[in-house]
């Protein structure tokens, strides 16, 4: 049975990698499938809950095929005193598929205007649509999670590719040299590995200037999470350099003359890729993880730019979980995100058998 | 022994591997696997090494190809009248002298790198000495296949779609690609059913007469080793005791352990009785090996000299080698039953 006839096996599997699947797309298309730029304040809006229910049918005329919003209106709670919001039924908004709203970039290239809904009024207008609610500036939710998602799986995926490379050069070179080369790198790695994760990510990202701007910020976080990152990788790695090493088409690419070159990456590369993809797709999570919990106390990614632990900054209070607790949804993107990953990397796991390996494509 | 046919000639051959222990990785000690080996082949001729099971005959072969670094001795390699030392070549001239010797492993699964296709394993010995490229590659390669007794039309596919023999075949294609006089051959048989053996046998010697190949032949099978050696060598705790040929090893061995050997030959007889030489005890250590003649503990000859002093490795005469204190002395029985 081949690899592909396993993985298909695993329902769990396909199920996180379809999930991941569609994440990634909504997220790469943030602009265009919020109605909102995640940075736009309404401010005569703050705190709105999530207007999913909002979304209405039916009028005293009877049923519309295209659903509408009524005009959004703030007032004060007689007995609570607090805010909440009513809907002004004199008003309503019709809700329309691509419509023209604020201006953005679509995947960073292309400048357009083109949301896939929205009510189509200014920002000042009541008919305003927001999805899953605003935080307490006014900006909508849904635009500052898909954007959020941007950086969060960007930022775990990047990272997870240069571990991958600092991983298969420092582990390669360990596996494949041995001797005193291996035992230094692999006492390196030890070091590495022994300090708690936490603490060197805080350490480390305190260390950067807090003048830094947001972009360069974010690379410097990168680079931090790859420090950590690429041990247990550089490990799994030499594991596997060291177990082809000895096997004896390495020794006849040898006896033919092949360099080192030509045999770490024609010969053991190759077979040790199933193994790459299985160690990545279960590194992600973890580093997304690590990136939620810096941002989350305000040592990782900072405005303007957005991730899922920065926004759950707001979200630190009982106070906020109390009357705002639409503010944790990116914690359910983040819980969502590692489980898919999780299963995804099982599953592969599962299906490059390595007794299989050996024999099967 | 400086004929003009000699093709390889290996003088007090010596790998020693560390043992290391504590955290310091410190040297306690050596294990001897190939001690102060000495033989030489001849240009077109199979020389058999026997011996049992961790006596250092695979060690011995990766050697003499530099696949693992000896610890001193001599490998020379005789092309156009001239003798190069193996042992010390460095870089480029190693990678040219490659192309003179190459190796069969034991194992037809782990000696093929199972992501690439049969083109590409065949192929790679011409890749890497830049012999021809693309189409002309593929046509040797089509011909190699061809001499080996394989479909042209398998290069796409990939080793785990072939049996045992034939990846054997295959790997015996990539070690005539570069078309070498020498070729050390570990165990190319043992590996397979015996059915399949016969064939790959076979096939070995008619390669041997197409293309005028020397073999050096490892192998702990006597029969196999009787149908294709011309002359036999036996390695014991790494060192060699008996060298002669075929013929003369079979019938009048002078070393007791190559005695021992030939009496647990089976003999296809029902009615003969069975004398086996059973040894005592256990092969020793190699990191540890006895005084004077290694086989001494084990040997029903031995005497007191034999515990003190360890012999020579001497010719006995008519390229008969022995090493032992007793060679010319002893009464030994060859093969039984032929």
């Amino acid at each position: 049975m081949s690899f592909f006839a396993r993985f298909r096996r695993q329902r769990l599997g396909l199920l996180g990698g379809l999930v991941l699947l569609m994440l990634a797309l909504v997220v790469a298309f943030a602009g265009f499938f919020s109605p909102y730029d995640p940075q736009t304040q309404h401010r005569q809006f703050p705190y709105v809950p999530p207007m999913l229910g909002r979304l209405h049918f039916r009028d005293e005329e009877g049923f519309h095929l295209r659903p509408f919003v009524y005009g959004l209106e703030r007032v004060r709670d007689p007995f609570a005193l607090d805010w909440v919001y009513v809907e002004d039924k004199s008003e309503k908004y019709p809700v329309y598929l691509f419509v023209r709203g604020e201006e953005y970039r679509l995947l960073g290239l292309f400048k357009t205007d083109i949301h896939l809904f929205g009510t189509g009024t200014e920002g000042d207008s009541p008919g305003q649509l927001f999805l899953l609610g605003t935080d307490k500036l006014g900006r909508d939710l849904l635009a500052r999670v898909l954007a959020g998602g941007q950086i969060s799986l960007g930022l775990g995926l990047l990272v997870v590719l240069v571990c991958l490379v600092v991983g298969v050069l420092i582990g390669g070179f360990s596996g494949y040299y041995g001797g005193a080369v291996d035992t230094l790198l692999q006492r390196s790695v030890e070091v590495v590995m022994s300090i708690p994760r936490l603490a060197l990510l805080l350490a480390l990202s305190a260390a950067l200037p807090p003048e830094l701007p947001a972009t360069t910020r974010f690379w410097g976080i990168a680079v931090v999470l790859a420090l950590v990152g690429w041990a247990p990788l550089a490990r799994v790695i030499r594991g596997q350099f060291l177990r082809y090493r000895e096997e004896e088409f390495i020794l006849a690419a040898r006896a033919n003359g092949s360099g080192s070159g030509r045999i770490i990456f024609r010969h053991i590369l190759p077979n040790t890729f199933s193994y790459l993809i299985v160690a990545a797709t279960l590194t992600a999570p973890a580093l997304i993880i690590l990136e939620s919990i810096l941002s989350f106390f305000n040592f990782g990614i900072q405005e303007p730019l957005i991730s899922w632990g920065m926004l759950l900054q707001e979200a630190q209070s009982v106070f906020q979980l109390q009357f705002h607790p639409w503010l944790l949804l990116p914690a359910g993107c983040i819980v969502l995100v590692v489980l898919a990953f999780n299963f995804l990397g099982d599953a592969l796991r599962d299906a490059v058998d390595p007794h299989l390996t050996l024999i099967e494509r | 022994m400086a004929e003009a046919n000699l093709l390889l000639e290996v003088k007090n051959l010596r790998k020693y591997f560390p043992v290391r222990r504590g955290v310091f990785r410190r040297t306690v000690g050596h294990v001897k696997a190939v001690d102060d080996v000495s033989f030489y082949i001849k240009e077109g001729e199979t020389l058999g090494l026997v011996g049992e099971s961790g006596c250092g005959k695979t060690t011995c072969g990766r050697t003499i190809l530099r696949l693992i670094e000896p610890t001193g001795g001599q490998v020379l390699f005789h092309k156009d009248g001239r003798a190069t030392d193996v042992a010390k070549l460095r870089g480029r001239q190693l990678k040219e002298l490659r192309r003179e010797m190459q190796i069969i492993f034991q194992d037809p699964y782990s000696s093929l790198n199972p992501r690439m296709t049969i083109g590409d394993i065949v192929g790679e010995p011409l890749v890497v000495h830049h012999v021809g490229r693309g189409r002309e590659i593929r046509e040797r390669v089509a011909e190699l296949l061809e001499a080996v007794g394989l479909n042209p039309q398998y290069m796409k596919r990939y080793p785990h779609e072939f049996s045992g023999g034939q990846r054997q075949r295959i790997g015996i294609a990539r070690a005539l690609a570069l078309e070498p006089k020498l070729i050390i051959a570990d165990e190319p048989v043992s590996a397979l059913d015996v059915s399949i053996q016969a064939q790959v046998l076979n096939l070995l010697e008619d390669l041997q007469k197409q293309f005028g190949l020397t073999y050096l032949f490892i192998a702990h099978d006597l029969s196999v080793v009787k149908h294709i050696s011309d002359r036999v060598a036996v390695m014991y705790l790494g060192k060699i005791v008996e060298m002669a040929s075929t013929d003369d090893l079979f019938a009048d061995p002078k070393h007791p352990y190559t005695e021992a050997l030939m009496s647990a030959v089976p003999v296809p007889d029902p009615d003969f009785q069975m004398e086996r030489i059973i040894l005592q005890g256990d092969v020793p250590s190699p990191v540890n090996p006895p005084s004077g003649c290694y086989f001494h503990p084990r040997c029903s000859y031995a005497k007191e000299i034999c515990s003190q002093a360890a012999p020579e490795f001497r010719d006995l005469g008519g390229e008969h080698f022995a090493t032992c204190h007793f060679a010319e002395a002893l009464e030994l029985h060859g093969l039984r039953g032929q």
